[in-house]
């Protein structure tokens, strides 16, 4: 029982890496994405939205085998270091999701806002920073919760390429040394996965008293 | 001389043009009445004096010095157009607070950003300084400076204070300054947003119809305050629906009719004995509106 709760956590771990990972490279990433998706020059508007359609519409686990056996595209070897690819897919992944959110809610900001901070002499980069972001912040808190929550659970993924143990392939890997049914790992991940995922939405929703002083 | 000169302003968005060429001029301290039906134009007018929107043709004279001259336009970077505008200040007719901060600190926003920039021109001319400096006064120098530098900060703060405060107390709302707009009435807001405008101490303050989205109760507290600002040194634009405030405060009338100025005047003249016929029928429609 000790053992299998050892190696679960284990496998939590590095659930839990390749999730604060991905989300602390693809929240900035998405942010610059979005900028693509609203640019005034017309080429990067539609790269940008033909490139979010490409990974918005292919399958995650099929964009983390790509990432990996992409390399030989170019006559190179496959990326042997297969929990920096999955990373490299998430990160890419998410920022494309994290990016039409992050429109969305800058495109829902009034008119006014901008204009108020032109009058009053303030550049674009203070008006983006000082009135604008954390309204969309505000705003785009309840969408952002769910891609975040799901991103907890898609980390799973990243055990098709080989090598990377995280908490459904640590399940496995119980069964085998103790020869223990496979259902009661499986279903102690439920419990890490609801325990977190448990942790993740007290945590948006402490964001959001945060931020409920104001209204937009 | 006129203090304000703008010349032959056109301005059209894609078929539509929508200011035909207005030319008008305004006198220090005066306060300039716009008047007209909606989509006249009068709006666009005040976006481009604010450089929200460039027009496309015309000029713009401020204390006889060319300021802007649409001939030019396409080589205006953002900054000299940011540096322009703040000879403009604009009330909004939606009051436009930024929400997330305190009445106080929507005063002081700008104000401090402002302070900040001064500040860093100011310390890059000091380090400057020290590069000129022969090396062993070096330290010295710095030292010396750090405590400029510091006084400077202190005082732009204490200033930017002071003066919030006074704007609270003009405008009748010092105990809401640690208040959030939303915790405030549609009259009060506009009362903030024109704290928030005088703040800048711009050479002409312009008034997109302030009080067009009151409750009826609540614009009599915004035009007291607008017409309390009155005085020789304050230049102001009021584009307004409110023709006995018009008639009350202002020096000048302008009367805009599909783009162009059909008619302008004092109040006396504008609102006494309109000569055109469309100010006429304007005027007896907003007549009847009232009764």
């Amino acid at each position: 029982m000790a053992e299998l709760l050892v190696q679960l956590a284990q496998g939590f771990l590095v659930t839990l890496e390749l999730f604060a990972l991905t989300l602390v490279l693809a929240l900035p990433l998405g942010l610059l994405f979005a900028f693509g998706l609203m640019s005034r020059f017309r080429p990067v508007r539609w790269v940008m939205k033909v490139f979010v359609w490409i990974i918005r519409g292919t399958p995650l686990m099929l964009q983390l085998f790509i990432v990996c056996y992409g390399p030989a595209l170019f006559g190179l070897s496959a990326i042997r270091n297969s929990f920096l690819a999955a990373v490299i897919a998430f990160v890419i992944n998410y920022a494309c999701y994290f990016a039409v959110i992050y429109r969305g809610g800058i495109e829902s900001i009034s008119k006014g806002q901008y204009e108020a901070g032109q009058v009053l002499g303030m550049t674009g980069a203070q008006i983006f920073s000082r009135i604008v972001l954390l309204q969309v912040i505000k705003r785009i808190l309840a969408p952002m919760s769910n891609e975040v929550i799901t991103l907890v659970k898609d980390t799973s993924l990243a055990n098709t390429l080989g090598g990377i143990v995280e908490i459904i392939a640590a399940t496995k890997e119980v069964t085998g040394a103790t020869g223990m049914p496979l259902i009661y790992p499986l279903l102690g991940a439920g419990v890490f996965f609801l325990a977190f995922i448990g942790l993740l939405t007290l945590l948006f929703g402490y964001l959001e008293k945060r931020l409920g002083y104001f209204k937009v | 001389m006129a203090f304000l000169e703008v010349k032959n302003y056109r301005k059209r968005f894609g078929e539509n043009e929508v200011l035909k060429g207005i030319s008008f001029t305004l006198n220090k301290g005066e306060v300039l009445a716009v008047i007209g039906s909606s989509g006249g134009g009068k709006t666009t007018l005040l976006r481009c004096l604010n450089f929200l929107e460039i027009p496309d043709e015309g000029e713009l004279y401020l204390g006889g010095e060319k300021l802007f001259d649409a001939a030019e336009k396409l080589k205006i970077s953002n900054a000299r157009i940011r540096e322009k505008r703040l000879h403009f200040g604009l009330v909004f007719q939606q009051f436009n607070l930024f929400p997330q901060y305190t009445v106080f600190k929507n005063i002081t926003l700008a104000q401090a950003l402002l302070a900040r920039q001064e500040f860093s021109r100011k310390k890059a001319e000091f380090s400057a300084a020290r590069r000129g400096a022969p090396k062993e006064k070096r330290a010295q120098l710095k030292a010396e400076q750090k405590k400029i530098l510091a006084e400077i900060k202190a005082n732009q703060k204490a200033a930017i204070e002071q003066k919030t405060l006074a704007l609270l107390e003009r405008v009748g709302l010092s105990e809401k300054k640690d208040a959030y707009p939303h915790e405030l009435s549609g009259g009060q807001q506009q009362r903030v947003a024109i704290a928030r405008a005088l703040a800048l101490s711009t050479d002409i303050l312009c008034f997109d119809e302030p009080t067009s989205a009151l409750d009826p109760e609540l614009t009599g507290e915004v035009l007291k305050v607008i017409k309390g600002l009155k005085s020789s040194e304050s230049t102001m634009i009021v584009v307004t629906h409110e023709m006995d405030f018009a008639r009350g405060v202002a020096d000048h009338v302008v009367f805009i009719a599909d783009g162009q100025i059909e008619e302008e005047g004092t109040p006396e003249e504008v609102f006494g004995s309109p000569k055109s016929e469309k100010t006429q029928a304007f005027l007896r429609k907003s007549l009847e509106e009232l009764f």
